[in-house]
């Protein structure tokens, strides 16, 4: 299964987390996991997602993400999984 | 699964601390290339380039925005032009006309350098070698992108003084051709002792005759990731601070194999290696000299800085050697001076001198690279400094290299920039004592013994 992690960062405000989940509903791609945080009034969360069946080509996601989190005010950012599975496991 | 911190160490690292893939570099075989004809010879460059190169650009961003990490530079290198030239290039413009292919089709394929205008000469001269080295002010001071560089010695072969001796002319002479521009023609033209095959980072990329036809070689870089890890440890003692940069190494580099290998799929070309890095650039907190200070030195180039550098060289590669299936290029840190600004800083607060430099380059990747010298230094002196350099390579078998600028109407206390990733940098001084007899006395300096080491 091809996992993609999608962070979000930036000042909380209402409805983040439902703008976010509202866009990967639309475009078929399933929610994994979810852990997100409140730090200091900064908005944490990170999502493990299933984009196998997106409608999307994974670059169009991405960049439709990022348009979302400007317009919430929030750094989206898009990142295929093995990066990090790479960096921290042997 | 991963989690959230270990999410958020990596992030951190692409956004704060200026993790990022140096260079995905392409290298080229032009052998099949090779004609008597000059205008055939350009054409066949030209076609076998744009084709193989074409999607590399796009590529890597595609790869780049898939992990989110930064990959600055998409390069080519190519089999030594002395070689593929030889049989059609009978004048210094013959090959100079070579140079403009290389620049024209680097523009097509939109890569930022092309490297391999380059000859390898370590014991003896062709008719060919000597030929391109000639034209070597003339082909970098008619292109943008062209890389030149230039092997004079090796371990196996000693060093060939006769090519010593007209490298420092030829910088001198690439110098006055680029005075416009600052003499920045210098910066594109590297020599080396021991030069490697598979080196993807300029100016001394070029594509050996032992490689295959074509292949991706990979530079990681990560000085600031380094020097964030250190600042955690502030004060442990040496194990500490060795694990911590060995560890640190580690992930830096596997972002650079998953790269490689990603870019080697896409673009059906075999995967060739990674080359461990710490490359600086002149961006705040992208500094090997700020590594340094970490580890205890209040500049680079004060007492210690040797034995400072010698450690962050040795753990670099062993963190990196386990995170990649295949290692090679230059790999270790490299100390530009005028790319890295914590160098900047140690030269024009004095604790940075060319001598110091020269006993870095002893214990690190690569040599005297990026640094200033008055213009009027004279070409003997320059070949007097090349000579030196290439004696620590060739006695500690291992690739050192000098990529010097003397910057024509300058001299000590002015400052030169050259822009972009090459940064800018205070001019030297040279020590003014004459070797012109040394330097003239022509022929080649033996092969070192390889027994009774000490």
């Amino acid at each position: 299964m091809k996992k993609t992690i999608i962070t979000v960062v930036g000042k909380d405000t209402v409805g983040i987390i439902a703008r976010v989940c509202t866009y990967l509903a639309e475009n078929n791609i399933n929610i994994l996991d979810i852990s997100q945080t409140i730090v200091q009034g900064y908005f944490n969360m990170m999502m493990v997602v299933d984009t196998n069946e997106a409608y999307k080509q994974f670059g169009d996601m991405a960049d439709e993400l990022e348009a979302l989190g400007q317009q919430i005010g929030v750094v989206i950012k898009c990142q295929k999984e093995e990066i990090f599975d790479q960096m921290h496991r042997i | 699964m991963i989690n959230f911190f270990e999410v958020n160490e990596t992030n951190q690292m692409i956004e704060k601390e200026n993790l990022d893939v140096r260079t995905i570099t392409l290298g080229i075989s032009l052998l099949d290339c090779i004609d008597s004809d000059p205008a055939r010879l350009n054409q066949k460059i030209y076609a076998k380039i744009y084709d193989a190169a074409k999607d590399l650009v796009k590529t890597g961003e595609e790869i780049s925005h898939e992990f989110g990490i930064p990959i600055v530079n998409k390069r080519i290198s190519v089999t030594p032009i002395a070689l593929v030239g030889g049989a059609a290039c009978h004048t210094a413009e013959d090959f100079a006309s070579v140079a403009e292919t290389l620049d024209r089709v680097a523009k097509e394929v939109g890569v930022n350098f092309i490297g391999g205008y380059s000859a390898l000469v370590s014991k003896g001269m062709t008719a060919a070698d000597e030929l391109l080295i000639r034209s070597i002010p003339l082909a970098l001071s008619s292109t943008e992108r062209v890389c030149s560089s230039v092997n004079l010695g090796s371990t196996r072969t000693g060093i060939n003084m006769d090519a010593v001796k007209l490298m420092g002319e030829v910088i001198r002479q690439t110098a006055e051709y680029t005075k416009e521009d600052d003499s920045l023609g210098c910066a594109k033209l590297v020599v080396f002792c021991n030069a490697p095959d598979d080196n993807p980072f300029m100016a001394g990329a070029f594509h050996g005759v032992t490689e295959a036809d074509k292949v991706i070689n990979v530079g990681v870089s990560g000085p600031g990731v380094v020097k964030t890890a250190l600042e955690k440890v502030r004060g442990e003692n040496f194990e500490v601070l060795c694990e911590t940069i060995k560890k640190t190494a580690f992930k830096v580099t596997r972002v650079g194999q998953l790269v490689a290998q990603e870019a080697s799929k896409l673009l059906k070309v075999p995967f060739g290696i990674v080359d461990l890095s710490l490359a600086p650039t002149p961006a705040i907190g992208d500094s090997v000299a700020d590594i340094l200070c970490e580890i205890g030195l209040e500049y680079a180039g004060a007492p210690g800085t040797t034995a400072a550098l010698a450690l962050l060289n040795d753990q670099v590669k062993k963190g990196g050697v386990m995170a990649s299936s295949y290692v090679g290029g230059l790999s270790g840190a490299f100390i530009p001076v005028s790319e890295d600004q914590g160098m900047i800083d140690a030269v024009s607060a004095g604790a940075l001198t060319l001598e110091k430099l020269e006993a870095m380059t002893c214990v690190c990747s690569v040599g005297l690279d990026m640094i200033a010298i008055p213009g009027d230094t004279r070409a003997t002196t320059i070949s007097g400094i090349i000579a030196d350099e290439m004696a620590i390579g060739m006695v500690n078998q291992k690739t050192t290299a000098v990529r010097i600028i003397p910057v024509i109407g300058k001299g000590v206390g002015e400052t030169v920039e050259f822009g972009g990733l090459l940064g800018y940098a205070p001019i030297m001084p040279v020590n003014p004592f004459s070797c012109d007899a040394f330097v003239n006395r022509g022929g080649r300096i033996p092969a070192p013994i390889h027994s009774f080491k000490n």
